[in-house]
């Protein structure tokens, strides 16, 4: 049997190393090689792009991102890693799994239900990215992957969603961030954080500052509170967006 | 109690100041002058009881009412003199009458309250409220223990002992109040574990210089706190926080106060306000109104503080 290159991701250095150690138990009849743990997601992520693993053990309670949503993350990169769950005691992931027949492992964990979860991942595809976002909570970050460095981007600071050419960008106060996303599924995906004003753009409902008349243009534009740019919306979007937008300020 | 007995009867000489005061100009007037009447009496009164409060507690509610009643005539009459000498001159059969209704009201107000909470109640309330431990907490706990069996074995010993202290103390039917010193030996095994697990994400700043190690308090008062303080204020964040433990005497009061960082961009661990509605039932139990507990943000930080009157002995 080819060994599996394996990550492991925990925030407590403690339980990282009881795993990396069952895993060493159990080499001869599942043969792994630890190519990395981490810490956190970010690092996760990045560990990831560098060694490319088959794959990923994961700690579902992590602070920052948590372990559901780092494995959202995985399932959108190519070639997805198999993941398997660890956890102490998460009630509602544990059914979440059960339901969704997604492998976990609860902590403690035993070596004979470890080489049984190994033996059933080499068997198995990995998750697939849409029971994942059916029962994961929205997520809170996008990954931006630029120049081959993946850096998260906190979803409560982007500002609006642009679709140019083959990429979406999403703009923070600071900077904008390259995203390899569809707008169409982040509408679908977020339709209480961005709204559509144009065929090419999504702006966060709470960064909407105003709107102003462009007499020449003959349209309406979003006004922004920390950026000074401009946002156009649409002849075809206008009455919807001054709907959503207008009818919770101005009650009457 | 005396606060408790002192508001009662404040409350019933305000109300009788409102039931018979028609205009309002008159109003503050006859406060001044009705508080003048019976805060000194009523002082008087609380200190005899006070003398006689072992073998009126044993007595049954009738005959302790009859005694009390008595205890509050002498004493009024004993004042009367002083009164006089500031020109109050209370009717004395009226001023009589008020003064036994206000004990009736007291007794019987009191009565009802130790009905409420009658002993087995609370102890029951007590214990039901003492069985609780998050199972994430002990399961990560055994986790880490079992991480760092093979490389560090002496640090797994000391972390196993300490998982057995926190555990005795868990399961004690803690229906006594325990020194000071003992509670904050069983949190220190608690965040002996946390650092096993936590690593250099924890640190923990006592300042216990002012703090008298055997006044007794509440078993497990502090321990949920610090565990709530690690749950919402350390866990949730990638970056190293400290929460800040500050026990002081104040006069006659413990205070103290514990904070730690609230995490703004961590997703916040669901939390339960059970742990602090537990300590504030507890002391009240404990303590009645003499003991409070308050929670809010200061400076970015998240503060729980409490004050307890100090008791050198083991005593409901």
């Amino acid at each position: 049997m080819n060994p599996l290159n394996v990550i492991i991701v925990d925030d407590e250095a403690p339980a990282r190393e009881r795993l990396r150690d069952l895993l060493g138990d159990i080499a001869s009849t599942q043969p792994t090689r630890v190519v990395g743990m981490a810490a956190n997601g970010l690092e996760a992520l990045r560990l990831f792009e560098e060694t490319k693993p088959d794959l990923m053990f994961v700690d579902i309670r992590m602070p920052g991102m948590d372990g559901i949503e780092l494995a959202q993350h995985l399932s959108r990169l190519a070639p997805p890693p198999q993941v398997i769950f660890a956890t102490a005691y998460d009630q509602y992931a544990v059914t979440a799994f059960d339901l969704h027949a997604i492998d976990y492992l609860l902590k403690p964990v035993r070596a004979q239900r470890l080489e049984a979860a190994l033996a059933r991942a080499r068997a198995s595809k990995p998750v697939a990215r849409d029971v994942l976002d059916g029962f994961a909570e929205p997520r809170r970050h996008f990954a931006s992957s630029e120049r081959g460095r993946i850096t998260l981007v906190p979803i409560s600071e982007v500002l609006y969603l642009k679709a140019e050419l083959k990429y979406v960008t999403a703009r923070t106060a600071e900077r904008e961030h390259l995203l390899d996303e569809s707008l169409v599924h982040l509408e679908q995906e977020f339709p209480d954080r961005f709204i559509r004003i144009h065929r090419n753009c999504l702006v966060a409902r709470a960064a909407i500052a105003g709107f102003e008349r462009d007499e020449v243009a003959e349209q309406w534009n979003v006004r922004l509170g920390s950026v000074v740019e401009r946002l156009p919306v649409s002849r075809r979007q206008w009455p919807a967006v001054r709907a959503a937008v207008l009818n919770v300020e101005l009650p009457d | 109690m005396t606060v408790r007995t002192m508001l009662v009867v404040n409350a019933f000489a305000l109300m009788t100041v409102l039931l018979r005061g028609e205009h309002a100009a008159e109003f503050t007037q006859d406060i001044v002058e009705i508080a003048a009447q019976v805060e000194f009496p009523l002082l008087f009164a609380l200190a005899v009881c006070y003398l006689f409060a072992p073998a009126i507690q044993r007595m049954e509610f009738k005959r302790a009412t009859f005694v009390v009643a008595v205890i509050s005539l002498f004493c009024l009459f004993l004042c009367l003199p002083i009164l006089e000498r500031f020109d109050l001159r209370p009717n004395p059969l009226r001023w009589s009458g008020w003064a036994l209704a206000a004990v009736g009201i007291t007794m019987i107000y009191f009565h009802w309250r130790a009905s409420a909470a009658t002993p087995a109640i609370a102890e029951a309330r007590v214990l039901a409220l003492n069985a609780r431990i998050r199972p994430h907490f002990f399961f990560n706990s055994i986790n880490g223990v079992l991480g760092v069996i093979r490389s560090d074995p002496k640090r797994a010993e000391h972390a196993l002992e300490a998982l057995a202290d926190l555990f005795r103390a868990l399961m004690q039917e803690n229906r006594k109040l325990v020194p000071l010193g003992d509670e904050i030996d069983v949190c220190e095994r608690y965040l002996e574990l946390e650092r096993l697990r936590l690593g250099e994400r924890l640190s923990v700043v006592w300042e216990l210089r002012h703090c008298p190690m055997d006044t007794y308090v509440p078993p497990l008062m502090l321990q949920p706190l610090i565990e709530n303080a690690v749950y919402h204020g350390i866990e949730p964040s990638s970056e190293p926080g400290r929460i800040e433990i500050r026990i002081v005497r104040r006069g006659r009061e413990l205070n103290i106060h514990i904070t730690n960082p609230v995490c703004a961009d961590g997703r916040q661990n669901p939390g339960n306000r059970m742990a602090q509605a537990n300590i504030r039932e507890r002391l009240a139990l404990f303590f009645d109104i003499e003991a409070s507990m308050e929670n809010g943000q200061r400076d970015g930080r998240y503060v729980v503080h409490i004050r307890l009157p100090i008791k050198r002995e083991n005593t409901r």
